[in-house]
């Protein structure tokens, strides 16, 4: 009888086969390629080097500690406001709480400058208002500037993985304190933050990840100043062609990583099986006296200054004109305009590269697809051999998580050597987004397909049903839901991804984000409307993909 | 002395508790009796400050303690699912009330001894709760209430969700503890057989009132109401007319005329409902209440035997089902009062 | 009958017309930045029946990372776009093959850098600092006239520039102020630059349009490193017709760089015949006079007529800074991260 149930086991954990192969071709040859070009032995002993890899290391250390730190003061809160309180608009809040995530960075930047940067809507206005000769607020190219980015990209990830352990931490534990002579200070330092310390952990784990891999927001909001490792791989790559250092770098940053996502990989299963389970509801209530009020007016302030605004810039620079069109000097007609809509439409110049941007768009369409196609394919086996939990299954678990803290760069340059001569595909676009969507897509699944209990499967056997019945009636409800939200997951991830498609890409079909970039370089306000209206679209679509992703992600499953 | 005056507290728009009074000594224990939704529970939390209510008052020793949190109060609360902190020993679980009330480390070491050797937990000071089984966790969840000497300890449904032996283990040895530790204490269950095994006194609760408040055997020899005898399962209830006789009264009902016990007199012809006992049958050729079985049901002491008539009765032999019986009272009838008032 | 056969003879006609011969396909791989007209492209491709693709990979490091890294399968006919300031990198690592171009013979000797014909210069164009006129009259500024200057006390915090190791000018600015005071001495100049509040940027485009106040994004700072043909195109640009350039170029001698772009012939191409008459093509005047206007950048056919925008605005330094391109290969990483510690860190 043992016998054939090992079997079957194999059989299971051949699914994760193909996803392996992808990861080891297109994850781990790449790289190690990179890194064996960094074992260049006169650099290694060079003390100069060691020098610049520290100081790299140090500075990136230090403001994703800086980040994380602040990311989990401002995420706190929000976790409480989204667990505990029932308050109007919440799970839109939520949703769009998610959309900066999905952002790529040009965008981000973009919001941030249209609303804080020098030629932002705030200095604009402020310098007109008050007759100034200089904007008054310096944002960019401040430590500060990277702080809020990363705050404001990574809260949804504290949000997502506290809220949900607070929602369904049973609410009997901090009564049971309070009744014991705890007032609520105590009960969130004696009771509440040390059962949410795994889930805290994770959380900080991921967020710190993402801001030690951080670079589009170091580049373009931090400016030459600050320089992370990603950052000098990307100069010392990209720029100087100093490729042995930037392999070495490449080295460096992937052994940091490897070593948090194998944390992460580690901490995420005692929050997706925590003590006790409680129906969410049993926990939210509307605030009741003026503390909890201020405290809901305060959270919702903060939700629309830290959110709401940089990210309501982009659709106002979309449709208010403060600029003038082509750079021309005199008055500008301040006010209301479709035009940078309009002019989307219209191909304005006959240059040789020029891509209309509804082309783009359809670009953006079809890689978006190709990666929907290509990560379902692979992660959906994928994530059935992850469900049956083993040996096997736990390490490849940390070995999929992977590709979510690789450098994009790095990642870019290991395709180029590896795969020189298909530089020119367009394939791998798709395949570098499926790279990154896969990671996510396993995620949304994997917990849903443990969450099917096995008596489920074997009551509909007992009862009659073949092992395709089975199927069909038990999983296939509950997976179908999973499978399109994390087809939607791999849509918006591919429809935003930049880093690697900025490297890879061909020029002649760039992707909206691509596009976006181009525009943002190009002097005069059109340009910079167009990106703005471009901007908005993509937001759109991403808000969108994420409301869906909310509605049809199963109830009580991990985040990802 | 625990006194509770006139709470009032509605839920979604509906009455739940409506004026409730009443008051608790120490080393008393009270029951609170009601099906569920009867807002048993909580009056519980009200009186923990966990909730507040709308109207009344809550006072410990004449002092009021309405608006105080919870953590001011010195209450103890024993939880239905234990509420175990589950990152903390045994030992740091039942010390965390006392680590509140900023007791001393050594003072802390021995009050957790003296309560974990109430509860016969000694030695399980390092054990993760998580390991333990139901009962264990049960009186860690008990020791932890009552380690900070509570004013009032107050106990949530706390056998539900053990099996039936082990129920009634605990609820000896439940008794046995509240009886040592000498604390006011307030026990709300749904289950009238754990409540007369606990309780020196039983209030139950129906439509936000306390509608019965007695000792055990009081009120379940004289539920007061039509409605507590329904909900404590005493017995078969009759309705009929009043009929006041030559020596004892007559209760005239659909079966025929029974003797009845009243406590006053009704107006002849009142349509009154009275109870008629299961164990206050017998078999007899010259009962007056003829039926066929329909349900027999061995019970340890006796049968419990259901008739067409919609009566039961206890039985020292179990009739075959079909079968027609007669029986006879040994007992008069017991008088609930007038329909108008039940 | 006849109807139908009259179209299908012309058919006929026409196909064997073009049939047997496929236009062959050349490719040209560059950086973003590089612009033609259609026309003058459309030409070269019905003279020669060749269908030319150009491959824009990325700015200018990237696309000569990309096409040495790529150089055992080139993935390109012809390279262009690799400067004076890269050069030895893209001859050491050998991505060209010789090919001595009979136009080369008009082309001056000060801009053929590489004497062995690899790479052949096409372009040329100074980068310069220029100032915003209204600005240094509205405040009676004296417009500096050298390089130290810049360190005196009435332009602090006039003056952006580029970060050498993410833009081009920023670089050939360093290499200017390296040509003009020596290594290591270069450094106290940007020490006191450094004290003198000089603002430092990623990329041009930043530098020029938000931070610059001559621009339309009316930034902060009148002095910005840009290019001397940076001025004739305000002009060119203006909707309103300007009368004069609203900026204008330092171009005092040695507070220039010169940038001169190169095109090569990508060893392993397929097409080397084609490949060497696009290289003659883009030295000819047709292609040079286009390239002014396209790509703001003077051509280094001195047959090519300049437009009148360029003879009219565009200052051209008498004596630009020159360094070495060999000198440059081999120092150009350590003066960057000499620089980066004294000015950025």
């Amino acid at each position: 009888m043992v016998e054939p149930l090992k079997r079957k086991g194999r059989a299971v954990s051949l699914l994760a086969l193909p996803a392996t192969l992808f990861l080891a071709v297109f994850f781990t040859l790449p790289l190690a390629r990179i890194l064996l070009y960094g074992l260049d032995g006169r650099l290694l002993l060079q003390p100069e080097t060691w020098g610049r890899i520290g100081r790299a290391l140090g500075f990136t250390v230090h403001q994703a500690t800086l980040s994380t730190l602040l990311t989990l003061v401002v995420g706190l809160p929000l976790a409480f406001l989204f667990a505990r309180y029932r308050f109007p608009g919440k799970s839109l809040w939520r949703a769009f709480l998610a959309v900066p995530f999905m952002l790529p960075t040009v965008i981000v930047a973009a919001g941030f400058n249209a609303f804080l940067g020098d030629r932002g809507w705030l200095n604009l206005t402020l310098t007109r208002w008050l007759g100034l000769e200089a904007p008054p607020v310096r944002f960019t190219g401040t430590l500060g500037a990277i702080l809020v980015a990363h705050v404001f990209y990574n809260t949804t990830l504290i949000v997502r993985l506290l809220a949900h352990a607070l929602e369904h931490l049973d609410p009997h534990l901090e009564q049971a304190a309070r009744v014991l002579g705890a007032d609520g200070g105590r009960v969130l330092r004696h009771v509440t933050l040390p059962l949410l310390r795994p889930s805290l952990l994770a959380a900080v784990a991921l967020v710190f990840l993402f801001d030690f891999t951080s670079f589009g927001v170091i580049l373009l909001l931090g400016g030459p100043t600050f320089a992370t490792l990603e950052v000098e791989i990307y100069i010392q790559g990209m720029h100087l062609l100093n490729l042995p250092l930037a392999a070495l770098l490449s080295v460096v940053q992937s052994l940091c990583t490897a070593a948090l996502s194998f944390l992460y990989s580690r901490l995420l299963p005692r929050i997706v099986t925590p003590f006790s389970l409680r129906p969410a509801a049993a926990n939210i209530r509307s605030p009741r006296h003026w503390g909890e009020r201020l405290f809901l007016t305060a959270m919702l302030l903060l939700l629309v200054l830290l959110f709401l605004a940089p990210m309501a810039s982009v659709p106002f620079r979309s449709l208010v004109r403060l600029e003038a069109a082509r750079g021309e000097r005199g008055e500008v007609r301040y006010g209301l305009t479709a035009d940078y809509y309009r002019e989307l439409f219209l191909n304005r110049r006959s240059s040789l590269f020029y891509v209309p941007p509804l082309a783009a768009a359809r670009n953006s369409l079809l890689y978006a697809l190709a990666t929907v196609l290509l990560s379902m394919a692979l992660g959906v086996p994928a994530a059935v051999a992850l469900a049956r939990r083993g040996q096997v299954a736990r390490a490849l678990d940390a070995f999929f998580m992977l590709p979510l803290g690789a450098s994009a760069v790095t990642l870019g340059l290991g395709f180029l050597m590896v795969f020189r001569h298909a530089v020119t595909s367009p394939w791998l676009v798709p395949l570098a987004h499926t790279l990154i969507a896969l990671p996510l897509v396993i995620r949304t699944l994997q917990p849903a397909l443990s969450s099917i209990p096995p008596r489920l499967r074997e009551a509909a056997r007992v009862l009659g049903a073949s092992p395709w019945r089975a199927w069909w009636a038990v999983e296939w409800p509950i997976l179908w839901r999973a499978s399109l939200a994390a087809a939607t997951f791999a849509f918006t991830v591919s429809l935003g991804e930049f880093g690697a498609t900025l490297l890879l890409a061909r020029p002649e079909y760039p992707t909206l984000p691509v596009a976006i970039y181009r525009f943002l370089s190009q002097p005069g306000g059109l340009n910079y409307g167009q990106a703005m209206a471009m901007t908005t679209i993509l937001m759109t679509f991403t808000t969108g993909g994420i409301l869906l992703i909310e509605r049809l992600r199963p109830p009580a499953t991990g985040e990802f | 002395m625990l006194e509770v005056m006139d709470i009032h507290k509605t839920y979604d728009g509906q009455p739940l508790l409506a004026g409730v009074s009443f008051t608790v000594t120490p080393g008393e224990t009270v029951c609170l009796l009601g099906p569920s939704g009867s807002g048993k529970s909580t009056l519980l939390r009200i009186i923990a400050g966990l909730e507040e209510a709308e109207s009344g008052r809550v006072l410990w020793n004449g002092e009021d303690i309405t608006d105080r949190p919870p953590h001011q109060r010195r209450m103890g609360m024993v939880f239905q699912d234990y509420a175990l902190f589950p990152h903390l020993t045994v030992a740091e679980n039942v010390a965390f009330g006392l680590r509140m009330q900023g007791w001393s480390p050594q003072d802390r070491r021995a009050r957790v001894q003296e309560v974990l050797e109430l509860v016969h937990l000694t030695g399980f000071e390092a054990r993760r709760v998580t390991d333990l089984s139901g009962g264990e966790q049960q009186r860690v969840a008990l020791a932890r209430a009552l380690a900070p000497r509570p004013h009032v300890l107050m106990l949530d449904e706390p056998l539900g969700a053990l099996d039936r032996a082990l129920r009634e283990e605990l609820l000896e040895e439940l008794r046995r503890i509240l009886r040592a530790s000498d604390v006011a204490a307030i026990y709300v269950t749904h289950d009238q057989e754990e409540a007369s095994a606990i309780a020196d006194r039983i209030l139950i609760l129906h439509r936000g009132k306390i509608v019965r408040n007695g000792r055990p055997f009081e009120v379940w020899n004289d539920p007061g109401s039509l409605w507590v005898a329904r909900f404590l399962g005493v017995g078969n209830i009759l309705f009929g007319k009043y009929h006041p006789g030559s020596g004892s009264p007559l209760l005239k009902t659909a079966l025929g005329e029974f003797p009845l016990a009243c406590p006053h007199r009704h107006p002849e012809g009142e349509q009154i409902g009275a109870i008629l006992r299961p164990s206050a049958v017998e078999e007899h050729p010259g009962g007056k209440i003829h039926s066929r079985v329909t349900d027999v049901l061995f019970q340890q002491e006796h049968f419990r035997v259901s008739l067409e008539n919609g009566l039961y009765a206890f039985l020292p032999r179990a009739p075959r089902i079909g079968e027609r019986v007669s029986l006879r009272l040994k007992a008069p009838l017991e008088c609930l009062g007038g329909v108008t008032e039940l | 009958m006849r109807k139908i056969l009259i179209p299908l003879l012309l058919g006929l006609l026409v196909l064997t017309a073009c049939g047997p011969r496929p236009p062959a396909t050349l490719t040209v791989m560059t950086h973003d930045s590089f612009a033609a007209s259609e026309e003058v492209i459309k030409a070269f491709e019905q003279e020669n029946n060749v269908k030319v693709t150009f491959l824009a990979s990325g700015d200018t490091g990237t696309a000569l990372n990309k096409a040495i890294l790529s150089k055992d399968a080139p993935l390109a006919d012809v390279f262009y776009g690799v400067d004076n300031t890269f050069l030895s990198r893209a001859l050491e690592a050998g991505i060209f093959e010789p090919y001595q171009s009979p136009l080369l013979k008009d082309i001056p000797q000060e801009f053929q850098l590489d004497p062995e014909f690899r790479a052949l210069p096409v372009d040329y164009g100074d980068v310069c600092i220029n100032y915003d006129k209204t600005y240094f009259a509205q405040h009676n500024l004296p417009i500096p006239q050298r390089l130290e200057d810049l360190t005196r006390p009435e332009y602090r915090g006039l003056l952006v520039v580029e970060n050498p190791a993410t833009s081009s000018p920023g670089l050939a600015f360093l290499l200017a102020t390296i040509a003009r005071f020596g290594d290591p001495d270069y450094l106290n100049f940007w020490r006191d630059l450094r004290e003198n509040g000089v603002v430092v940027v990623n990329d041009w485009e930043t530098a020029y349009y938000t931070n610059f106040s001559g621009s339309s994004g009316k930034g902060p700072q009148p002095m910005v490193v840009s290019y001397g043909s940076s001025p004739p195109a305000e002009v060119i640009f203006a909707e309103l017709p300007l009368e004069e350039a609203p900026t204008a170029s330092l171009v005092g001698p040695g507070m220039c760089f010169r940038q001169i772009e190169f095109v090569g012939v990508l060893k392993g191409t397929k097409n080397r015949d084609l490949a060497h008459k696009f290289v003659d093509f883009m030295l000819d005047v047709h292609f040079q006079e286009d390239m002014p206007l396209q790509m703001f950048v003077f051509p280094v056919n001195p047959k090519a007529k300049l437009p009148e925008a360029f003879v009219k605005y565009a200052q051209i330094p008498e004596q630009p800074a020159r360094l070495d391109p060999v000198l440059i290969a081999a120092h150009r990483e350590k003066w960057i991260q000499a620089w980066t510690e004294t000015v950025l860190r």
